[in-house]
């Protein structure tokens, strides 16, 4: 079994995020790590391999040249090969864009079973990147899955607004797992030496066949950006006999529960 | 989100832009590496320090270490479980030959790496850190079949091992040491005598622990020219080499600490007979090397053990600092002066003028000490894989020298930055709800362990200036006015800075020709602490120089911080060593003559 798995590089949380003026995401403001979804996606198509040998992971990143960093590291922490999908015209792509490109690439690396994703990445938080590739690669697609199984098919359960459901597709399929998904494991010194030895690709888009100009294909740009206002001040409940109804009223008005539950009080 | 107790940005500036670490992998030792492998082991370091050491830093304080009713030391579990992850990783072994299960990895890397876990957590970190130091020993010093036997299970993160230097009434004076070992007709010996302060003295955290023991044997001539080395494990392996037998090493009881909990510190017996290994008294041990060397075994590896302090007490200080820098951009309190209107709202406190210079007091210390022990690693590598014997007798020169520097300074400084990031935070620094406070009493160990800060200035003027005809200063001075030429050649604020370090330089020379052109030793060494400070003050100086030199005029915010931080150094702290030359130069004897009844 062939599985990809879709790897993002992004600005450490721990670090100050920035734009830059023209709205990019600003590299130089903070460190660049592994999207922790990506990471999680990554250990799931691992946890696969362990149990069956046979399986070879491939990790698939677009990104600036920086983004060999991320890929190296999914390659020291178990990956078989790696693909870079670089090129200057894909700066400042939008979901779109990144979408077709992605597509493209995975079928440049051909035969594939499965590709995993995490659902929605800590910077753009589109969450939609997955659904355009299968529809662009006519593959089936589960959406934001929790204990995902692999075999000859692909199940797991969706939370939905009342409870969950489990759903499966045929392979083969694109999947996005959630945060519910195992914490990736560390790299060991071993595989950061034997990621030396490993194949990292590095496609540009003439290689995959895309147009640069990705004619015929919408594009979202960036006109303004704006600082997110600082934090105001909460709501202070005070408890006069009537707390815990306003609580309720509160929490409600904000959908954290529901408006059937608040009416039992 | 807790910060990230050390800056991935300023480590990379040290190693690659200013040390030139890549250039080690040119060397046979290391030509399996590169900078991705460096990259690689840097990152996957700084992820288990930030999710796995600095997540139970506090509980590890909050909890001490306690006996159970068996004599079994009970520590919190995340300490195990974080060890585990470690040693999953390998990062224990990187250092060490591939034949050992190791990766070759060079030591300044592998500094940095620990480092890493040390500014997240110093307690956690020491069971490591003792062990890889014991390992260390064990590979140099031990047979092929010691090696296997007890060196290999500690890199693979199997073992821990410890140093058993210090008895109840002798520490920093090793010649008056009791412990013995009494040798048995098999080759074995058993020792008897009870060690104090033994870090990691006994705990569940793997399968054994192996102790190495400085000890006496009968014959043994008096003072530290009788000393022996022996390996003395908890349990003794069978013919498989399994741990099988519990050796007669008894947990007496442990040190209750102002800081540093998480580190259990012990008190042990050695041959008390509670245990009766092969059915009888005493606890064996096997001689490492030959007899009455221990010493000289030891002091081997005293110098990385040395570095690791000032490396500790950098990372304790660099921690705080981060803290402090993001606290006080946070904390709003005040306004700018000649803003009247009290309807403003406050401004950060890092506005004000005293709390910057107080994060720059920090910086400075903690990047100085960085670069320091960074330096001094490298010379480390230099030493071992030197390709002629000039080379190699210069690292080894300037590593001589640079030791007790690099033990003493990041242990004072580091300490004062810690002190600066509990000001900063104002009465939250003094509470236990903030980090800082943890900080500094972790950190006050520091001048006091591996050899006191007082120890270190008699080292540094009473041993290593004076060695080989002074080669060792003279060499380290040519260093500093080789990096003044380089400052002259760029002009500017580094030029000038050059000009004062050539100044300290002669004040250096001058002030060591007077101490020990009087004739009187007890004169010259009355005041070695000070000597410490001062020349400590005028190394760091010149790596301030180097950061400054190698930050060129490069743009943006980390390089103009490094400009900056360089300047603040000349201007505001290398002219407090002149008060110091100056006290050297008048051969005060205030020390020497006050007598006890005067106190």
């Amino acid at each position: 079994m062939k599985i990809v798995v879709l790897i993002k590089q992004v600005p450490d949380t721990y670090g100050e995020r920035k734009l830059t003026s023209e709205g990019l995401v600003d590299r130089d403001a903070s460190d660049a790590i592994i999207d922790e979804i990506s990471e999680r996606a990554l250990e799931v198509a691992l946890q696969r391999k362990d149990s069956d040998k046979a399986t070879e992971v491939v990790v698939l990143s677009m990104g600036p040249a920086e983004a060999k960093d991320a890929l190296r590291k999914a390659l020291s922490m178990g990956a078989d090969a790696a693909f870079h999908v670089l090129d200057d015209a894909l700066v400042a792509s939008d979901i779109g864009w990144t979408a077709t490109t992605l597509a493209a690439a995975i079928r440049h690396i051909g035969d594939v079973d499965l590709v995993i994703a995490g659902d929605a990445t800590t910077d753009g938080r589109g969450g939609v990147v997955p659904a355009m590739i299968a529809e662009h690669l006519g593959l089936s697609h589960l959406a934001a899955v929790d204990g995902l199984e692999i075999g000859a098919a692909v199940s797991g359960s969706q939370a939905t607004e009342s409870g969950s459901r489990t759903v499966h597709a045929p392979l083969p399929a694109i999947v996005s797992i959630t945060e519910s998904a195992d914490e990736a494991r560390f790299p060991n010194f071993k595989g950061i030496m034997t990621a030396k030895r490993k194949p990292l690709t590095v496609v540009s888009l003439a290689d995959l066949g895309v147009d640069p100009s990705f004619p015929e294909l919408a594009r979202s740009v960036i006109v303004s950006t704006a600082e997110r206002p600082p934090r105001e001040g909460g709501r202070k409940v005070v408890d006069e006999g009537n707390a815990a109804a306003e609580l309720v009223e509160f929490l409600a008005s904000q959908r954290l529960i529901s408006a059937g539950s608040a009416k039992g009080v | 989100m807790t910060t990230p107790a050390l800056s991935r940005r300023d480590l990379e500036f040290l190693l690659y832009e200013w040390l030139d670490i890549e250039s080690l992998t040119q060397r046979e030792r290391f030509a399996e590496h590169s900078r991705e492998t460096f990259d690689a082991v840097l990152e996957l370091s700084a992820e288990i320090a930030t999710k796995h050491f600095a997540t139970h830093n506090k509980a590890g304080d909050q909890t001490e270490p306690y006996m159970d009713e068996e004599g079994r030391v009970v520590l919190i579990p995340e300490i195990g479980a974080a060890l585990q992850v470690l040693a999953e990783a390998g990062l224990v072994a990187a250092s060490f030959d591939e034949e050992l299960g190791g990766m070759q990895l060079p030591i300044t890397v592998a500094r940095a790496c620990m480092t890493w876990l040390q500014a997240a957590n110093a307690a956690t970190s020491s069971y490591p850190l003792l062990a890889f130091a014991n390992a260390n020993l064990l590979a140099a010093h031990g047979t092929p079949e010691q090696v296997a036997e007890w060196a290999v299970p500690v890199i693979e993160g199997r073992y821990f091992g410890t140093m058993a230097l210090s008895e109840p009434d002798a520490g920093s004076s090793l010649g008056d040491l009791t412990t013995t070992g009494h040798p048995q007709e098999d080759g074995t010996y058993r020792l008897t005598g009870t060690k104090m302060w033994i870090s990691g003295g006994d705990h569940e955290l793997g399968e054994n622990i192996v102790h190495l023991v400085l000890a006496r044997t009968p014959d043994a001539p008096a003072g530290v020219k009788g000393l022996s080395l022996f390996i003395v494990p908890k349990w003794l392996h069978d013919a498989d080499g399994a741990p099988a037998e519990r050796n007669d090493v008894t947990l007496a009881g442990l040190n209750h600490k102002m800081g540093n909990r998480g580190t259990t510190n012990t008190l042990l017996n050695f041959g008390e007979g509670r245990f009766t290994p092969g059915g009888k008294a005493g606890a064996v041990g096997y001689l490492l090397g030959e007899r009455h060397q221990g010493l000289t075994y030891m002091f081997h590896m005293m110098n990385e053990a040395r570095i690791g302090v000032g490396a500790l007490a950098t990372a304790l200080g660099y921690a705080g600092y981060r803290q402090a820098v993001d606290y006080a951009k946070v904390r709003r309190q005040g306004r700018a002066l000649g803003e009247k209107d009290p309807a403003t709202p406050p401004i950060a406190i890092i506005g004000h003028a005293d709390v910057r210079r107080m994060l720059l007091e920090q910086k400075a210390y903690v990047e100085g000490a960085l670069a320091l022990v960074l330096y001094s690693s490298k010379l480390v590598d230099e030493e071992r894989t030197a390709t002629d014997d000039a080379e190699r007798r210069d690292a080894t020169l300037l590593l001589d020298i640079l030791t007790p520097i690099t033990k003493s300074w990041p242990s004072q400084w580091g300490l004062r930055a810690n002190d600066l990031a509990i000001q900063v935070h104002g009465g939250y620094g003094y509470t236990r709800d903030f980090d800082v406070e943890q900080f500094y009493r972790d950190n006050r160990l520091n001048p006091i362990h591996e050899g006191s800060h007082g120890v270190q200035g008699l080292d540094l003027l009473g041993r290593k200036v004076t060695m080989h005809g002074g080669a060792a200063l003279e060499l380290l001075l040519g260093r500093m006015l080789a990096t003044v030429e380089r400052a002259a050649s760029v002009g500017g604020d580094a030029a000038e800075q050059g000009r004062m370090l050539r100044a300290s330089v002669e004040r250096i020379r001058e002030t060591t020709q007077r101490l020990w052109g009087q004739g009187d030793p007890a004169l010259a060494l009355a005041n070695s602490s000070v000597y410490l400070e001062a020349v400590g003050h005028v190394v760091v100086a010149w790596l301030w120089l180097e950061q400054r030199l190698a930050a060129g005029e490069k743009e943006g915010d980390f390089y103009e911080g490094k400009r900056r931080a360089a300047s603040f150094f000349f201007g505001w702290e290398l002219p407090k060593t002149n008060a110091q030359f100056d006290l050297l130069d008048s051969l005060d004897r205030t020390t020497l003559d006050m007598q006890p009844a005067w106190f």
